[in-house]
C-alpha cells in the first residue's frame, strides 16, 4: 500500500506561539483519515500547510512520494479539498463556479461534466442561480463538488459538515463513503463531529496543542480491549485509591474522574473487586465511542478547553 | 497563464463594481459635454481673459472635439486612479474577504503566476476603462462638437502660453497619450495590487491607495525648491499628467509651431521609463511578499 | 533798426506761407494716396499669417482677408483657429485715413530701404478719439503708404509695414508687418496641473522686453479687387 502523505516532523509558529509542534503521520492510499483535536489543536494549519496555503517553519511534507515545495503544481493537481467554510464567489453561478476551478486545476472543461458534478451533489437544477442565493447546505455541496471536479486522488475535508443538517450530514458521509470504497480515493477528514469520523474513518490522528497525541487504526484505537469504563461511587477518591493499590492500577486513567481503560470482559470481576473492598457503587458505565477516547486523551493534562462548536 | 487571464477577466466582467466605473467615467464626460455645450464661451473667457483687448479668435471653433477632450481629460485623469483603485485594489483582499484566496492558492498555480495574472487583468482593466474614455470623451465630443484646431493653455513656470495644434496633427497625440496614460494608470493598478495582499477586505486598500495618490499629488505641486529637487522626481504623481507632454508641440526659434512635434520628448520618455520602473517594483514586491505569506483568510 | 523789424516780418511771413504750402502739400499727398485707396470698394485676399507673439505658440495660417468700404475688414482662418491681433483690424489704413478729420503735418522725408519717404504726422482733431497721433510714411513716386506708426490711448503703439508689388495702384500691400504691444498672457490660478517637464524658461530680461511686443505679418497671394463681398462675412 503506497504512501500518499507523509508529514515528518512539521512545525509551524506564528511569532511566538507553536501551532504545529513536530508532528509526523502518514495517509494510506484508499484510507478516510480522520484528522482530530479540539480548537487551535493544529488541525487547520496542518492542512492549510499540506496545501501549500501555510509555509511550515520546520519539517517536509510528501504527497504521492514527491517533495510538496518541489512538486507543488504537479502534486496540487491531484488534490481536491474544501477548506473550513465552502466560500466561492458569490455573484458567479454554481455552474461558473465550478467551471473556474476546474479549468484552474488542470481539467478538461465539458458541460457534460459539469453537470454530472452538480447531479452528484444535488445541484442540477440550481445551475445556472448565483451562489449568493444558495443555503448553507447548498454551497457546502457546491464547495464539495468543486473538490471533486477534477478527479482528484487526494480529497483533503476540513469541516465539510459545517453547517449541514442531518440529512446533509448522511449525505457527505455517504459520498465520501462511496469515494473511498468504489473510486479508490484517500481521503483526509477533520470534524468535530466525532460521531461522524468513527462511522467512516479507518485511520486517525489526534492532535493537541499542536502535537500528534495518537495515530492507527480506528478499529486498534477503538478495540473494545480498550475500552473506557467510568465509575461513580459515593467516595469516588477512596475508591481511587483502592484501585491503585491494587492489580487494576495498571487500567486506571491519569485524570481527575474515576476512568479505567481495559477490555470490557473484564468488568464484573472489577465490580466484585470494588464491592469486596467495600466500595458503595452508584453506576458502571462502559464506552469504546471516539468521543471518550478523545475527551479521555485530551483531558489528561486537565486540559478543559472547550470543544469544538 | 492564458486560461487564467480568461478567467480573471470573466471574474471582472462579472461583477457589478466594475461597472461602477465605467459609468462614473461616462457621468463625467457627460456633464462636461452638457455644460461646454451649454455655456463654453464662459470658460473661453475665463481662460482668455488677460488677452481678451488684444486678439480675437474664432471662439466657436476654439470648443471642438479635441479641445473637449482635453479639458475632460485633464479633469478625469485625476480622479481615474480611484476607479482603477477600485478592481485592482480589490484583486488580492476582495479573493481573502470572499474565501476563495485559500481555494486558489490550493489549485496547481503559482502564486508568482496568480499575481501577475491578477497585474495583467487590472492592466486589461486600465485599458478598457481608458478606452472607455477615448470613446466617450474623445469620439463622442468629436461628435457633439466636431473637430477643429486644438488650443492648450498652459502654465510654465511663471509663465502662461497658448499652444494651438492644427486638427490633422492631433489624433496621434490623444492616441500617444492615452498610451501614456494606460502606462501611468497601471502604478496605480500595480500600487493597489501591492497594498491588496495586506489586507482581507478591498476597503483598507482602496483607502491605502487614494490616500497615496492625494498625499503624493500634493507633494508633487507643491513648490517648494527643496521638495523640487529632493522629493519630486521619484514621486510617480510628478508623472501622472507627462501625458499633457504630448500636446506640448514644439516650436522653432520664432515660436513658430512645428506640426507632428514635441518640445520636450527626452522629458516624456524619461518620465515613462520612471512610470515602468515603478511598475516593475511595485509587482515584484507584490510577487516577494505575496509568495511569502501564510493565507489565514 | 525799422528795417531791421521788416527784415524779421519778412522772414516770418515767408517761413508761414511755406508752412502752408507744405501743408497744402501734404495734405494733396494724402488726397491723392486716399484716391488710390478709394478705387478699392472691396477686397477678398488670399494671404498667409505669421504671428510672433511670445506667449503664443502657433503655426503659419493661411487666412482670407476680406475688406468692403468703409472701414470693415476681416481677416479669417476658414481652416483653423487663428489668433488675430485686434489693432490689425481696426487700426488699418482706411481707419487712419478715412474721415479727414485730422491736421497733418510734414515731417520731413525719410528712407526706407532705397525708396524715400515723407513723413506726416496726422493729428486727430477730436481730442477724445482713441488714436492720440498717427505717423504715415509715404512713398511720393508710387502714392502709397509704406508705414504708419499709430499711438492710442488704450492699446499702446502700433506699427505697420507694408511693401508693395502688383496691387500697388489700388494701394494694396503684398506683405504687411504688424507690430503691436501686448500684455503677458495669465493662465487663471489652480485650473490646470501642468506637466513639468523640467525644462526652465531661460529667458533673458531683453527677451522679456521684447515680450512685449507682438508681431503679425501678413503676405498677399492675390487679392479679388471690386467683385463684392458678402455683409455676413464680418459678423
Amino acid at each position: 500500500m503506497s504512501l500518499i502523505i507523509e508529514v515528518n516532523h512539521l512545525s509551524k509558529k506564528f511569532g511566538d506561539t507553536l501551532a504545529v509542534n513536530d508532528l509526523s503521520f502518514t495517509v494510506n492510499q484508499g484510507d478516510i483519515y480522520g484528522f482530530l483535536g479540539q480548537n487551535g489543536a493544529g488541525k487547520s494549519t496542518t492542512i492549510r500547510m499540506l496545501l501549500t496555503l501555510i509555509h511550515p517553519t520546520a519539517g517536509n511534507i510528501k504527497l504521492f512520494g514527491k517533495d510538496l515545495s518541489a512538486n507543488r503544481s504537479a502534486i496540487l493537481q491531484q488534490v481536491g479539498a474544501v477548506i473550513e467554510k465552502p466560500d466561492l464567489y458569490k455573484y458567479l453561478s454554481a455552474y461558473d463556479n465550478l467551471s473556474i476551478f476546474a479549468k484552474m486545476s488542470g481539467t478538461k472543461v465539458t458541460r457534460h461534466l459539469l453537470m454530472q458534478q452538480l447531479h452528484m451533489v444535488g445541484l442540477e437544477d440550481r445551475a445556472k442561480d448565483t451562489v449568493r442565493t444558495f443555503s448553507q447546505g447548498m454551497k457546502q455541496r457546491l464547495g464539495i463538488a468543486v473538490a471533486l471536479v477534477h478527479n482528484p486522488a487526494l480529497i483533503i475535508l476540513d469541516e465539510p459538515t459545517n453547517g449541514l443538517d442531518p440529512q446533509g450530514i448522511a449525505d457527505i458521509r455517504n459520498l465520501i463513503l462511496r469515494l473511498s470504497r468504489e473510486m479508490g480515493k484517500t481521503v483526509l477528514i477533520s470534524s468535530h463531529l466525532l460521531s461522524e469520523i468513527e462511522l467512516i474513518a479507518t485511520r486517525m490522528i489526534i492532535l493537541h496543542k499542536g502535537k500528534k497525541m495518537v495515530e492507527g487504526n480506528v478499529a486498534t484505537l477503538l478495540d473494545p480491549a480498550h475500552t473506557l469504563i467510568e465509575i461513580e461511587t459515593l467516595d469516588n477518591a477512596a475508591a481511587k485509591q483502592l484501585l491503585l493499590e491494587s492489580e487494576w492500577a495498571a487500567f486506571v486513567q491519569p485524570n481527575n474522574q474515576l476512568q479505567l481503560m481495559m477490555d470490557k470482559i473484564k468488568v464484573p470481576r472489577l465490580i466484585n473487586f470494588l464491592v469486596s473492598g467495600g466500595v458503595q457503587l452508584l453506576s458502571v458505565n462502559s464506552s469504546h465511542s471516539l468521543e471518550n477516547y478523545f475527551l479521555s486523551l485530551t483531558t489528561q493534562s486537565g486540559n478543559v478547553d472547550a470543544f469544538a462548536n | 497563464m492564458w486560461t487564467l487571464l480568461q478567467i480573471e477577466l470573466f471574474k471582472i466582467s462579472k461583477r457589478p463594481r466594475t461597472y461602477i466605473a465605467f459609468a462614473a467615467v461616462a457621468a463625467i464626460v457627460f456633464i462636461f459635454q452638457f455644460a461646454f455645450k451649454a455655456d463654453g464661451q464662459s470658460y473661453m473667457d475665463l481662460m482668455l481673459q488677460s488677452v481678451k483687448d488684444t486678439f480675437t479668435f474664432d471662439r466657436v471653433q476654439a470648443i471642438n472635439g479635441y479641445f473637449m477632450c482635453y479639458i475632460i481629460l485633464n479633469t478625469l485623469l485625476i480622479q481615474v486612479p480611484i476607479l482603477i483603485a477600485l478592481i485592482a485594489a480589490d484583486s488580492i483582499s476582495g479573493e481573502a474577504n470572499m474565501g476563495t484566496l485559500r481555494l486558489l492558492i490550493s489549485k496547481p498555480i503559482s502564486r508568482t503566476q496568480l499575481i501577475l495574472v491578477k497585474f495583467a487583468a487590472a492592466t486589461i482593466f486600465t485599458i478598457f476603462l481608458l478606452l472607455w474614455m477615448a470613446i466617450t470623451a474623445l469620439f463622442m465630443s468629436l461628435l457633439i462638437f466636431g473637430t477643429g484646431d486644438m488650443l492648450v493653455f498652459r502654465s510654465k513656470g511663471d509663465e502662461s502660453q497658448i499652444l494651438l495644434i492644427t486638427k490633422d496633427d492631433i489624433m496621434w497625440r490623444y492616441l500617444a497619450a492615452f498610451a501614456y496614460a494606460t502606462v501611468a494608470l497601471t502604478v496605480i493598478a500595480a500600487l493597489s495590487l501591492l497594498l491588496s495582499i495586506f489586507a482581507e477586505n478591498s476597503i483598507g486598500p482602496i483607502i491605502a491607495t487614494v490616500c497615496i495618490v492625494i498625499v503624493c499629488t500634493i507633494i508633487s505641486n507643491i513648490n517648494v525648491p527643496i521638495i523640487d529637487k529632493n522629493v519630486k522626481p521619484f514621486l510617480f504623481t510628478s508623472y501622472l499628467v507627462g501625458w499633457k507632454g504630448f500636446f506640448y508641440i514644439g516650436t522653432d526659434a520664432d515660436g513658430k509651431t512645428i506640426r507632428g512635434s514635441l518640445e520636450n520628448w527626452p522629458a516624456i520618455r524619461k518620465s515613462l521609463l520612471i512610470l515602468i520602473a515603478h511598475i516593475f517594483i511595485l509587482v515584484m514586491a507584490a510577487v516577494v511578499v505575496f509568495k511569502k505569506k501564510d493565507i489565514l483568510s | 533798426m525799422i528795417r531791421l523789424k521788416k527784415i524779421a516780418t519778412l522772414v516770418v511771413l515767408i517761413l508761414i506761407s511755406f508752412a502752408c504750402v507744405q501743408a497744402q502739400d501734404v495734405n494733396a499727398l494724402i488726397a491723392k494716396v486716399k484716391f488710390n485707396i478709394d478705387k478699392v470698394n472691396d477686397y477678398e485676399a488670399t494671404a498667409r499669417m505669421i504671428t510672433n507673439v511670445s506667449f503664443l505658440k502657433v503655426p503659419d495660417a493661411d487666412v482670407k482677408v476680406y475688406f468692403k468700404k468703409p472701414n470693415q475688414l476681416k481677416i479669417k482662418n476658414e481652416k483653423g483657429i487663428s489668433f488675430v491681433p485686434k489693432g490689425a483690424v481696426s487700426i488699418n489704413l482706411n481707419n487712419i485715413l478715412s474721415g479727414g478729420k485730422y491736421t497733418a503735418i510734414d515731417a520731413g522725408t525719410d528712407k526706407i530701404g532705397n525708396t524715400t519717404v515723407r513723413i506726416v504726422k496726422l493729428l486727430p482733431e477730436d481730442d477724445n478719439a482713441d488714436v492720440v497721433l498717427s505717423t504715415v510714411y509715404i512713398d511720393e513716386a508710387a502714392l502709397v503708404i509704406r508705414r504708419a506708426k499709430t499711438t492710442t490711448r488704450t492699446n499702446g503703439s502700433y506699427q505697420l509695414e507694408m511693401n508693395y508689388g502688383k496691387y500697388s495702384a489700388f494701394g494694396l500691400p503684398d506683405k504687411i508687418v504688424f507690430t503691436f504691444d501686448t500684455k503677458d498672457y495669465k493662465l487663471p490660478k489652480g485650473v490646470t496641473f501642468d506637466f513639468d517637464d523640467g525644462t526652465q524658461n531661460n529667458r533673458s530680461a531683453a527677451d522679456k522686453a521684447k515680450s512685449k511686443n507682438g508681431k503679425a505679418e501678413i503676405t498677399f497671394s492675390s487679392y479679388v479687387v471690386n467683385k463684392g463681398v458678402a455683409e455676413d462675412v464680418f459678423k
